[in-house]
């Protein structure tokens, strides 16, 4: 459970280019919970993300995952609660290593590393397993370098890494934006299976509305740091890409350019 | 010939022992560390100074070791924690180490001429002569380091420390603290700096606060070398091919030197060297460009 509570960010705060990133904020999410978040460049969205990760940590307000306040635990700290997707797919995983080293290094999120060889028995076994079931054709290149693979794989292979110690919340920056469509499915598909198979507390940002739609239970549009609809399960279900655009007007500037219709 | 080609290969695998330490700062961490221009002499200092005390000389090796903890500490501390550029860093502790080295030694070169050194010792031990000892000795250790540093690197603690040379943010949402990890991996780095000019200072027979000049360009020079001859892939074959580039480097050098090049252009010769190494993909594109026209 994610319970986020009046929390506000401002950057560069008192220089001409001060920006509020993030306005009064309040959010919860309930245990399994997939909440996807839409809303223009600048809306605030990948502020919360990196708030909730510690990345950033907010001027003012609380958050609490499974209740424990974690408002201004190091980044590091925290991340044995929370699974990160990133944007970059260069960004979740360490090029010049292994698939299978990069698969260890996550299985012990958030433990002490201490002095004892980093495979123990089993774990190629495990992990070609869980390779097998991405069906991408990883499973008999555990000692390939991640750098070889291409963006999709990455991807896939960082949200293999993000869940393969089942984080309390999962969160996912626009994981297929930088993927070709087909393979952006494929992602969306395996994340979707993941978060459901897990009963993972999610909140995935994209900018395809289509996608904000298909996936998940709940929705909330951002802008200007605010959220501006919080559409529960019930609505979700009866909610229209039409009706999205609609609300988009009434409260923001201008649609964002890089707000995508889907087909 | 045959004992100029041994001596050759013998430091070749004396220095690679520097090699090592640069290839993890400079490869393994990504972090272009220049401390090792003052943790070099350090180890030589300590060692010298210790050994004209009447301590043992494998203790000095050690305690040269210890003293390139501290200054690769120093050094990740002020890049990690003061967020001071990590070349700016580098050269601070550097020229820090400089002042330091001289107190150390009391002044500025310390002979080891009549006293015992590791490789007298090694002569001793095992009977052999001096060449021998001087290619024994370089050899066990680098096996021995060798085969530490890959079992460290394959560990949960040292697959974290690489893992961080590659992509810092993701190690942080693996949950690990990447200063830290930086912090160990320039004072493992910086250890083997210190443990090697602790070796070439009994080696040489002398430590002198001058002899780290030029030292960071020697283990880069050994490290492209490897890679160029190698290829870059595993972090075992990395480890190996930094040897082997160290001596190929030596064999270079006693090659120009034979051939009558003046000794004084050595440093140049090998900074040249680098220039190419590191200019190679470029002028590389450039001719392919130049054929696409």
């Amino acid at each position: 459970m994610l319970q986020i509570s009046h929390i506000s960010k401002t950057f560069f705060k008192g220089t001409q280019n001060e920006k509020k990133a993030l306005i009064d904020l309040s959010l919860t999410l309930n245990d399994g919970d997939f909440c996807t978040v839409i809303g223009g460049n600048g809306a605030g969205k990948s502020t919360l993300l990196n708030s909730i990760s510690g990345a950033y940590i907010p001027d003012s307000g609380k958050i609490l995952i499974d209740g424990k306040d974690v408002t201004h635990m190091r980044e590091y700290k925290r991340a044995k609660y929370i699974g990160r997707v990133f944007q970059d797919p260069m960004k979740g995983t360490a090029s010049g290593m292994q698939l299978e080293e990069n698969l260890i290094l996550a299985a012990r999120r958030g433990e002490s590393r201490r002095l004892r060889w980093a495979f123990g028995k089993g774990d190629h076994e495990k992990f070609r397993d869980m390779l097998a079931r991405l069906d991408l054709g990883l499973e008999n290149r555990l000692e390939t370098r991640i750098g070889l693979l291409s963006g999709g794989q990455r991807q896939a292979v960082t949200l293999l890494m993000a869940t393969l110690k089942k984080p309390e919340i999962l969160l996912l920056d626009e994981p297929t934006a930088a993927l070709d469509p087909k393979t952006a499915e494929k992602v969306l598909k395996l994340t979707d299976e993941i978060v459901h198979e897990q009963h993972l507390t999610t909140l995935m940002i994209t900018h395809n509305m289509r996608d904000a739609l298909r996936f998940g239970n709940r929705l909330i549009m951002m802008n200007s740091g605010r959220i501006i609809a919080d559409y529960t399960p019930e609505e979700k279900k009866e909610l229209t890409i039409d009706m999205l655009l609609k609300k988009f007007e009434e409260t923001s500037d201008a649609i964002s350019d890089r707000l995508m219709l889907g087909n | 010939m045959f004992d100029l080609a041994v001596s050759t290969i013998a430091q070749g695998l004396m220095w690679s022992i520097l090699s090592l330490g640069v290839f993890l700062s400079f490869r393994v961490l990504d972090v272009p560390d220049m401390t090792c221009e003052g943790s070099f002499p350090l180890g030589g200092a300590i060692a010298a100074t210790l050994i004209t005390m009447d301590v043992s000389p494998w203790t000095a090796i050690l305690a040269g070791a210890f003293g390139g903890i501290i200054a690769g500490t120093v050094t990740g501390i002020l890049y990690t924690k003061l967020k001071i550029p990590a070349i700016l860093a580098g050269i601070l502790t550097m020229i820090a180490l400089y002042s330091i080295n001289l107190h150390i030694m009391g002044k500025a070169n310390i002979s080891l001429l009549r006293t015992d050194t590791v490789f007298t010792l090694t002569q001793k031990l095992f009977g052999v002569g001096q060449g021998a000892a001087a290619f024994l000795l370089p050899a066990v250790l680098v096996i021995v380091l060798v085969l530490a540093i890959y079992w460290f690197f394959g560990t949960e603690l040292g697959m974290c420390i690489r893992a961080t040379g590659f992509n810092v943010q993701m190690m942080r949402a693996q949950g690990v603290n990447t200063d830290t990890m930086i912090i160990v991996g320039l004072f493992i780095s910086n250890a083997l700096i210190g443990l090697c000019g602790a070796v070439v200072a009994q080696n040489n027979g002398f430590a002198d606060v001058g002899m780290g000049i030029g030292t960071i360009v020697i283990g880069l020079a050994s490290v492209i070398i490897g890679e160029v001859i190698l290829g870059v892939s595993s972090f075992k074959e990395s480890l190996i091919a930094v040897i082997l580039g160290s001596v190929l480097y030596r064999i270079v050098i006693a090659v120009v030197l034979f051939m009558g090049m003046p000794p004084n252009d050595l440093k140049l010769f090998t900074a040249v060297l680098v220039m190419i190494a590191l200019a190679m993909p470029m002028i590389k594109e450039n001719l392919n460009l130049g054929k696409a026209e």
